[in-house]
């Protein structure tokens, strides 16, 4: 049901909304397209949030995805700092956050995810943040700088991309973290472990297997952290990491189908043909594992509008992809190829003492994941290795003075 | 502004004005060019903005990291001109640079 003239509405000018509007001209379609965003920004890229703009490296020229003048020469109608508000499937209508209603053919979902905050005294004390957003990033930015002490709860990838940049800043910077190790629910205790002492020797302090139980304040702004073991780290800011929940209400109000994610397939279409989501509220199929899940991630994103944009363009859907990500600290570069499902045997390869090394996620002798630090051969074959499914020599894959490409032979 | 030639793999030219300080891969992108895709936005941990340097360019546009030297020995139809746009940072040195697109980035 291809119509290049149909009116395509995207809500959500993320990563995903702003890629699929500018593929859908790339793939010659001509009808309206209007997308929505809830920001005052026109798309852009959020990992430097925590990065590079975060040390003052990147300014907004850089981060947009696309100059503004992009959208009106592709006749895009980029309607900022507005919310869709309702959705009536039955007569193809968004409500919005104006009070205008609007009409489509087509609906992508490309919302996003909203971080988690912590139900907590003090949650709302001035100085209490969180990092989603460029907005949270300039606010973030304020508060960060020499003799500032920063509080990062959440020891994920997040928290500790925000400890080294806290610290490249010259602020001090206390990772607070739940589990009893940092990465906990994404890495191998290897990997947290190296990170741990990485930033250690940076000058971040861990406290780990610390419950954070509320946030004390004088004139309604942060002055401490309260764990509870009864004590308070005093700090001028806080930054929660502690996950993001996918913007999923108007779709299961609308009795879309949800998972934790609007639930779609291997177009990004959801339940009703009329309908897709992308980014990370969508809930996908990954059928190189299996299972279907939802990612945070950029990859994922432009992945995802790839396959809209070829469902709505009446194009073949993209080939399956093999998912990666990335994250920068200090001089780290850390590259993950696939996810960790299945696994009954972790290979590291390297010496995680020289700063370069990679983790290896195996399912008997086929490879499901690598995290890779400063190690990009294994990461581009991994990848590849992950993708085609190939039986290893685990033996050759162990040592690293045989090269990634003859393991892969 | 340094004027940059990207030379599509179907031989199509055009020239853009690139500002100073902006990348090789970014004046592209920026520009709604296709051909480069840049999917990490330009952390060196992709290599989707492969291009050619043009031979009488390839002394003034740099040395590649240890990094790019890697990451581009994984890219298709890698040559000794090959570079990672996104590592090219543009100066006026670089008015009149002409860079040629692989067929494909994936």
């Amino acid at each position: 049901m291809s119509d290049l003239n149909s009116h395509v509405v995207i809500i959500g000018a993320g990563h995903a909304g702003g890629t699929l509007a500018a593929q859908l001209r790339h793939f010659g379609h001509t009808g309206p397209i209007t997308m929505i965003g809830d920001e005052p920004h026109a798309p852009y890229q959020r990992p430097p949030l925590s990065k590079a703009w975060l040390k003052g490296e990147a300014d907004a020229e850089t981060l947009a995805l696309k100059p503004l003048k992009f959208y009106a020469e592709a006749n895009i109608d980029f309607r900022p700092n507005l919310r869709a508000v309702k959705l009536e499937r039955s007569a193809r209508k968004v409500g919005l956050s104006d009070g205008s209603q609007i009409d489509y053919d087509i609906l992508v979902l490309a919302t996003g995810a909203r971080a988690i905050a912590l139900p907590i005294p003090g949650a709302d004390l001035v100085g209490v943040m969180f990092l989603r957003t460029a907005n949270d990033a300039e606010a973030l930015k304020e508060q960060v700088g020499p003799g500032k002490r920063l509080a990062v709860v959440g020891g994920g990838y997040i928290g500790l991309e925000v400890a080294a940049s806290g610290r490249a800043l010259g602020a001090e910077v206390v990772v607070l973290e739940r589990e009893t190790r940092l990465l906990a629910r994404v890495a191998t205790e290897v990997l947290s472990e190296f990170f741990r002492s990485y930033h250690e020797k940076h000058g971040v302090t861990f406290e780990l297997g610390a419950s954070v139980v509320g946030f004390e304040g004088q004139n309604g702004h942060i002055t401490g952290v309260k764990l509870a073991d009864g004590r308070v780290l005093a700090c001028d800011a806080a930054v929660v990491g502690v996950g993001a929940h996918p913007n999923d209400e108007l779709a299961a109000e609308s009795g879309l189908e949800t998972a934790r994610g609007v639930v779609v397939d291997l177009e990004a279409r959801t339940s009703d043909p009329h309908v897709f989501a992308i980014g990370d509220v969508a809930h996908r199929p990954m059928p190189l594992y299996g299972r279907m899940f939802r990612m945070e991630s950029v990859p994922n994103a432009l992945e995802q509008a790839k396959q809209a944009a070829c469902a709505i363009t009446g194009r073949p859907a993209p080939a399956g992809e093999v998912p990666w990500q990335w994250s920068d600290q200090y001089n780290l570069k850390l590259q993950i190829a696939g996810y960790a499902f299945d696994v009954d045997e972790v290979i590291v390869r390297g010496d995680p003492a020289t700063g370069k090394f990679s983790v290896f996620h195996l399912n008997g002798d086929q490879l499901q994941s690598v995290e890779a630090i400063n190690s990009p051969a294994e990461f581009m074959m991994g990848r590849q290795l992950i993708g085609n499914r190939k039986r290893l020599d685990k033996a050759k894959l162990a040592d690293p003075s045989v090269s990634m490409k003859e393991v892969a032979l | 502004m340094a004027k940059i030639t990207y030379i599509q793999f179907d031989g199509s030219e055009t020239t853009l004005d690139v500002k100073p300080g902006l990348t090789v891969m970014e004046g592209a992108v920026k520009n709604n060019l296709p051909g480069i895709d840049a999917d990490c936005g330009g952390a060196c941990a992709c290599a989707t903005c492969h291009v050619f340097v043009d031979e009488a360019w390839t002394a003034k546009t740099g040395e590649k990291s240890a990094m790019e030297e890697s990451m581009l020995d994984f890219a298709e139809n890698v040559q000794p001109n090959s570079r990672l746009s996104c590592q090219i940072k543009v100066t006026e040195e670089l008015d009149g640079l002409v860079v040629r697109l692989p067929e494909s980035q994936h």
